[in-house]
């Protein structure tokens, strides 16, 4: 397994080429890397949104990531692979979260991100709170189709 | 004691993040039921929340996961990261 396997969970933003850089640092066999990166939307259950910020539950989050991870590792055979996840404030168009994984072939590489994202969403204790242009703040509310995505994988 | 965590909107709807507890409970569930007796709120976000999620020592656990001196037992609603 890589040098650079890990998990970050930060305020700052992150740069997907230096990350990719490093993901694939000191490897040679590498045939496939995808990356996903996750986005902050102007608009949410048909509201502007202003100010979206995320919560997360110190100490357990790191947890959950690291399981999700591994186990992409260990059921397709990743070569090294990334977890970034935001916290804090932020606004429309901000980058919030990146998953990189690499492989030797990219249908490994392909199923892999997916399926960090997938158990993220439903795993990894985050809360998001977005705040409207009038002033108006409200948790968002867990999607079902969130659950089914993450049911597909087993 | 127990050290016992509420996230998110949970910490709104309790009016806390965490406080210590004496470790008199086996069972989260015996916590819950002490608990949703401090009122309408508390029942609400933890007695009758079909959608309660619950970590003890930072692992998914459920009511009836058992508990002890020491633990640290979290109360959140469904999480939406990503």
């Amino acid at each position: 397994m890589s040098t650079y396997p890990y998990i970050k969970v930060q305020q700052d933003d992150f740069d997907l080429t230096t990350e990719v850089a490093k993901l694939r640092e000191g490897h040679t066999d590498i045939g496939a890397v995808v990356s996903f990166v996750g986005t902050v939307r102007d608009i949410n259950e048909g509201d502007d949104v202003s100010v979206l910020e995320l919560e997360h539950y110190p100490g357990m989050t790191e947890k959950a990531l690291e399981k999700i991870r591994l186990e992409a590792h260990e059921r397709w055979s990743l070569e090294s692979s990334v977890i970034i996840h935001r916290i804090g404030k932020m606004y429309p168009t901000d980058q919030i979260v990146l998953v990189a994984v690499s492989s030797r072939h990219r249908e490994n590489a392909f199923y892999a991100a997916h399926f960090i994202m997938d158990y993220l969403k439903t795993n990894a204790p985050f809360w998001k709170k977005e705040t409207l242009p009038n002033g108006e703040e409200r948790w968002v509310d867990a999607r079902l189709s969130d659950k089914d995505a993450e049911q597909r994988w087993q | 004691m127990v050290n016992v965590l509420y996230f998110a909107s949970f910490r709104e709807m309790l009016g806390k993040a965490d406080e210590q507890l004496p470790a008199n409970h086996s069972t989260v569930d015996s916590l819950i039921v002490e608990l949703a007796s401090r009122g309408d709120n508390w029942k609400q976000a933890l007695l009758d929340n079909q959608n309660l999620q619950i970590a003890v020592n930072h692992d998914v656990a459920n009511r009836q996961t058992e508990i002890r001196a020491g633990d640290e037992i979290a109360f959140f609603p469904p999480v939406t990261g990503g």
